[in-house]
């Protein structure tokens, strides 16, 4: 997989965002070093982050339209930066605005290079509800672009109800699904993950799993019925 | 992949995904003590391959004349990231089981005998869970040498505002529920200084590696606030001591095998011969659930802790109590053990409770009637003469009775029955050399 080139150096916001994408990413504090870092492939798309005035960035996209004319560039920008970008005349193929929400950031890049050659992670791969975003090739979940501390079990639980929004799930079918049949608690080990899971996806999104009395879970109708 | 490789999966890829630096590797001593030793990222597949190698010798309950070299291989499912270090330098933690350099189970891991307890459970159908209600006391320093300071003068659900106490038992609660320990009550208790936090009920292993994992957690929390946090069971006299009741529930496929609608306890016949197991067999488990000289000075009748060997539904001085459920709500039927302090090692005392009960359910014992007046307001001849059983009175008596008992030893496995009493009498015998303050201040005057 073609790496991606940030510029500059991105905050902590995007940096967690492109992790979670599952990309190969390095930073370039100039155009000397994207120029010292580029592979004999080139690069599979470029981020430029706008900070206060434009200049610096229009400056980069146009170094980087110059080496590599099929790089896919995608600027990065606070509300406040839109209306300098749009009169800068810089010549940019998507933008996102910051603070990035990761799934946008991966749907975008996904766009943009699928477009140029094809390659990235496959769409499919990635589960996203909401706030929630899961990256079964990297096995790491985000909420809100903050990651999740999960042990595998949660993890698994977390995807297989991110899989299947809306549906309500018995703990039955929860148990053969996600655990097969090496657990110690019985039934009991589905609340017992629930309760985990909830307390670790935080009180906002707590509700994303709501109990259906008597009969098992269902994950995210409570808020996007 | 089988599931033990994907947890393992799991894990190697967390690690390098979330710049994980070290990898702190847990395991507990005979005594309960926890036990650490810390990896780098880059000795983790190795560590689950081959195991990382120890030297026994040092550990309680581990050492052997001949062999010394132990290997202790990471449980992939205990995996997770510690809460108190800072996102630049992270930190995650697992459990490990202790094995000879074969894999051969180490007979003096406590994390293996509870292991053999739930899997003859398993093989059976049977999952045991539990719930501890955590006890202990927040004091100023611990020095050693004075009587502790309470930070605060609160009492039973007192509600304290701004106190330095409170917001410690908020943060650590904070903390347990991001590492997945999830919390169901918490409060101030009894006595000045003294909370409690009670642990959502889980299976027994997963339980035990909270209960570990939480006596760190209420420590550490507290150091970082310069307040020393202690599990010691009786810290001050005339105050109430710190205890772990402990909820137990035994499910089927079928549900809770606890539970009988129609009976007025709510109580099926199996609950009634495994409260039957947990009666006859106390005062043999109690060196293991009372494992200091000083848990016999919490043992006092008068106190909310048992002294004798009763069950009822809500007499608090019951060993065994029998808490009522909500109508409709026969699922949570379960029973409360209350002699343990929370300075026991929670795998062995999960081990013994399980066994004796599993052992009365399979003897058929049958349970005499429930004590539900309060046996303070009489003298020991009356108790006895109602042919009720104390507790055993002291740290002594307690291995006296274990050393008896083919329950315990067979439960615990050889090695620690052996271990455990030698290392527990030598205990007894430096503190009957000690000339204690009650003696110098009442006999040095007189005699």
């Amino acid at each position: 997989m073609k790496p991606i080139v940030v510029f500059p150096d991105p905050p902590s916001d995007l940096a967690r965002a492109l992790d979670v994408t599952g990309r190969i990413w390095k930073i370039a504090e100039s155009s000397d070093v994207e120029r010292r870092l580029r592979p004999d492939a080139g690069w599979a798309a470029a981020i430029v982050i706008v900070r206060g005035r434009s200049d610096t960035a229009a400056a980069m996209v146009a170094a980087l339209r110059d080496e590599g004319p099929d790089t896919p560039v995608l600027v990065v920008t606070d509300a406040a930066g839109l209306g300098a970008l749009g009169r800068s005349g810089c010549s940019f193929d998507d933008f996102c605005v910051s603070p990035v929400r990761p799934a946008e950031l991966a749907f975008r890049l996904e766009r943009l290079t699928n477009a140029s050659d094809g390659t990235g992670t496959v769409p499919d791969d990635l589960v996203t509800y909401g706030p929630l975003m899961i990256n079964p090739v990297t096995y790491q979940a985000m909420v809100d672009g903050a990651p999740l501390d999960l042990t595998y079990m949660e993890y698994e639980l977390l995807k297989y109800f991110a899989q299947h929004p809306g549906r309500v799930c018995t703990r039955e079918v929860l148990l053969s699904q996600v655990w097969g049949y090496d657990y110690y608690g019985g039934a009991r080990t589905v609340d017992v993950h629930v309760r985990r899971l909830r307390a670790k996806l935080g009180e906002p999104h707590a509700g994303l799993i709501e109990t259906v009395r008597s009969v098992g879970y269902r994950f995210g109708r409570a808020q996007w019925g | 992949m089988g599931n033990v490789e994907r947890h393992v999966d799991y894990v190697l890829r967390t690690v390098s995904e979330r710049d994980v630096g070290l990898i702190r590797l847990w395991f507990t001593d005979v005594l309960g003590q926890l036990k650490s030793f810390a990896i780098t990222a880059a000795e983790l597949e190795h560590a689950f391959t081959d195991g990382m190698g120890f030297d026994g010798s040092a550990i309680d309950g581990f050492s052997r004349t001949v062999e010394n070299d132990l290997l202790v291989r990471p449980d992939a499912s205990t995996f997770e990231l510690l809460p108190w270090t800072g996102r630049r330098d992270t930190e995650a933690r697992m459990f490990c089981d202790v094995t000879e350099l074969d894999g051969t189970p180490h007979p003096g891991d406590p994390r293996q005998v509870l292991r053999r307890h739930l899997d003859a459970a398993k093989e059976r159908g049977l999952s045991f869970l539990v719930g501890p209600e955590m006890e202990f006391f927040y004091f100023a320093e611990a020095s050693g040498t004075t009587p502790p300071t309470p930070l605060d003068h609160g009492s039973y659900f007192d509600l304290t505002t701004s106190d330095i106490t409170s917001e410690l038992r908020k943060r650590t609660i904070q903390a347990l529920e991001t590492m997945g320990i999830p919390v169901e009550y918490s409060f101030h208790e009894d006595s000045p200084s003294q909370h409690e936090i009670d642990l959502r009920h889980t299976d027994a292993l997963s339980m035990a590696d909270n209960v570990m994992t939480f006596r760190l957690m209420v420590r550490e929390i507290a150091l970082e606030a310069g307040v020393h946090a202690t599990f010691m069971p009786k810290p001050m006299p005339h105050v109430q001591g710190s205890g772990m009741h402990i909820h137990l529930s035994l499910f089927s496929d079928d549900g809770n095998v606890f539970a009988d609608g129609d009976d007025p306890l709510k109580l099926s016949a199996t609950a009634r011969s495994f409260v039957a197991g947990l009666l006859r067999h106390a005062p043999e488990m109690t060196a293991v659930t009372n494992q200091l000289v000083n848990s016999y000075k919490r043992l006092v009748t008068g106190s909310e802790a048992p002294s004798y060997v009763t069950w009822a539904r809500s007499n608090r001085s019951a060993l065994v109590r029998v808490p009522p459920t909500r109508p409709g709500r026969e699922d949570s039927v379960r029973l409360e053990f209350r002699s343990p302090d929370s300075a026991c090692n929670p795998y062995l005392v999960f081990s013994l409770l399980l066994a004796a009960g599993m052992r009365g359910i399979d003897a058929g014992y049958e349970l005499a009637e429930q004590t539900d007046d309060d046996l303070a307001a009489l003298d020991e001849a009356e108790v006895a003469a109602r042919g009720i059983g104390s507790l055993p009175r002291s740290l002594a008596e307690a291995l006296d009775t274990m050393a008896s008992s083919a329950l315990v030893r067979e439960a615990l496995g050889e090695h620690i029955f052996t271990w455990f009493l030698r290392n527990k009498r030598s205990e007894w015998a430096d503190y009957r050399a000690q000339v204690t303050p009650f003696e110098l201040e009442r006999y040095l005057p007189v005699w």
